[in-house]
């Protein structure tokens, strides 16, 4: 069976799985943010009075925080009486928040093997981890606060193969945006993208996040890369009683599995790669796009916010200046990510360069806060979408691309190749 | 179910974000939010719309977030029912989830143009567009499916089980 079939067959109880058909799986760990738990909250309250198991809750207040205003304070009050009603202990409060995506994992709670929901497109994030992890409305999760369960419709599984090793400055984002931009935003729609080949043994953790943060941009339910060495020493880190409960786990799709499709992707000669508006499936090598000019750059995210993606930007840009005609907003997507770069020196890199650096927050990804952009603008950014309107006005534009490529392009104030820099 | 009204007509990759910005995602009633609703793809629509109107679009219709926002916001705008060449999969879930009428048809999402009248009868799996007299045929729902639509979403389903 494919990965994502054997993780619902033993979280469904039923031995063989088939793609298509339907099944109520019980649910490791759910969770929901500050626009999808109220009116999750709101429906579950006509149903019920008591959450099935609180400790399989997390309540992540990450969108619209430091509250922008005062409907979005009234959201996270309502997320804050209902954990402590409900005794929800995984609510997370600022200067402990972060986004969830990367705070979770972080965590320790996120492992191989789990059935993980969130009410938030990009919980396919956690696939990295060899988890199933896919995301889900709010009435689903008002569900899964009532019984513990979801629905699925067990998915076909893409096959990705990855082949070459990657030249300087291409990592995770390079090789998730060239893949949507070969599959298309439905190119993988309802099925898994479950990922493989001798490249994964070179992408670190944050890569692999960055992938299956992505799997959603190319209508997958979910991405899913098998544990190796690489996600137990991150296992490692962050809960190891869970690696030392699990000695010698392994997820092997075995020999058997039925792929609806195999997908041969050689890495090895793709440059860093940029989104143009108005797809992530919109994809470019950054050679074909070096005359865009640019009013902002945003280097953070779920996509992009982890320690890694910052070392990197604060590598291009030391001793570099922003660009007098862009703005540069780095946002460290936890407060741990931010100590840590606050630690290493990264932070200060940032602010000398004419950066600003702002609390852990999804912020502008979405148009919400902290650096939306208004009629006309052009922006680059690390995060995941570059719909129309998708970071403020419905006439501004948004490229996506790595951190190497975002603070390249800050420092020159177009976009630009991170070797043409340093 | 029979469903009648006047058509919209989208094209593909119709995201969530179009559908309702994040902007106005302070608010989750429905009525507030379609007042929005569309509005970043065709701005009249949120005044224009009226009620029992019905959307047609093309393919991954509600790509993009999670939000069941978008769902609230049309409902709350007021439309009947969305037929599309294919919906995005949380969108799907979240309309079966909530009892919003959805219909995936390649073929009637494609014939079907804005402005024209049509007429679908749910239970007959039957589209009638009475503007062109051309009739298209629904694929019926997987069985799952159908007990969640029937007792008119998922929590009220999650009683009987």
């Amino acid at each position: 069976m494919t990965l994502s079939e054997q993780i619902l067959s033993a979280r469904s109880g039923q031995e063989r799985l088939r793609p298509g058909q339907f099944i109520l799986v019980d649910v490791d760990l759910g969770f929901a943010n500050d626009l999808t738990a109220p009116p999750a909250i709101k429906e579950f309250r006509k149903y019920g009075s008591q959450v099935f198991d609180p400790g399989r809750v997390a309540l992540v207040p990450d969108h619209f925080t430091p509250c922008k205003d005062i409907e979005s304070a009234e959201l996270v009050k309502l997320m804050r009486n209902f954990a402590h009603e409900q005794g929800i202990e995984r609510f997370y409060e600022i200067g402990r928040v972060g986004v969830e995506h990367v705070l979770l994992p972080d965590a320790g709670l996120i492992t191989p093997g789990m059935v993980v929901i969130g009410a938030d497109s990009h919980t396919c994030t956690h696939g990295a981890l060899g988890a199933f992890a896919t995301g889900v409305g709010s009435t689903d999760f008002a569900f899964f606060l009532l019984t513990g369960k979801a629905w699925f419709r067990v998915p076909e599984s893409i096959r990705v193969l990855l082949s070459g090793r990657l030249q300087s400055w291409v990592g995770g984002k390079d090789i998730v945006l060239y893949l949507i931009s070969r599959l298309g935003v439905d190119g993988a729609r309802y099925q898994t993208l479950e990922f493989a080949g001798e490249t994964l043994a070179q992408l670190s953790m944050d890569d692999r996040f960055t992938i299956c943060n992505m799997a959603i941009e190319a209508g997958a339910k979910n991405g899913i890369i098998p544990p190796d060495n690489v996600t137990m020493e991150y296992l490692y880190q962050v809960n190891p009683d869970w690696v030392n409960r699990h000695p010698g786990f392994a997820l092997d799709p075995g020999k058997k599995a039925v792929y609806s499709r195999e997908m041969k992707l050689d890495v090895s000669k793709l440059e860093p790669y940029v989104a143009a508006p108005d797809l992530p499936s919109n994809g470019h090598p950054v050679s074909e796009l070096k005359e865009v000019k640019l009013d902002q750059v945003v280097i953070g995210s779920c996509t992009n916010g982890r320690l890694s993606d910052l070392k990197t930007a604060a590598s291009v840009i030391k001793g570099r200046k922003v660009s007098s005609g862009t703005r540069l907003i780095v946002i460290p997507a936890t407060q741990d990510v931010f100590r840590q770069a606050m630690a290493a020196g990264y932070l200060d890199t940032f602010v000398e360069s004419g950066a600003v650096v702002t609390t852990p927050t999804c912020g502008p990804c979405l148009g919400g806060h902290t650096g939306v952009l208004a009629e006309g603008e052009v922006g680059l950014s690390t995060t995941n979408r570059n719909f129309v309107g998708r970071m403020g006005h419905p006439k501004s534009r948004l490229y996506l691309s790595s951190p190497a490529v975002a603070a390249a392009s800050a420092v020159t104030g177009r976009i630009t190749h991170p070797s043409e820099v340093v | 179910m029979k469903i009648k009204g006047n058509c919209w007509k989208f094209g593909d990759n119709i995201n969530t974000d179009l559908i309702i910005p994040a902007r106005y995602m302070t608010a989750y009633s429905a009525e507030e939010l379609g007042r929005h609703c569309m509005e970043d793809a065709d701005p009249e629509f949120p005044t224009k719309v009226r009620p029992g109107d019905i959307i047609v679009a093309g393919e991954n219709f509600g790509c993009g977030s999670s939000r069941e926002h978008a769902v609230l916001a049309l409902k709350g705008a007021g439309v009947a029912l969305v037929i599309a060449r294919s919906f995005a999969r949380i969108f799907f879930r979240n309309a079966i989830n909530t009892g919003l009428p959805i219909i995936e048809s390649p073929e009637a999402a494609s014939a079907i143009e804005a402005g024209d009248d049509i007429e679908v009868d749910l239970s007959a799996g039957r589209i009638d567009n009475q503007t062109t007299g051309e009739q298209y045929t629904i694929a019926e729902f997987p069985e799952f499916l159908t007990q969640i639509i029937e007792k008119g979403g998922l929590l009220p389903w999650a009683k009987t089980l």
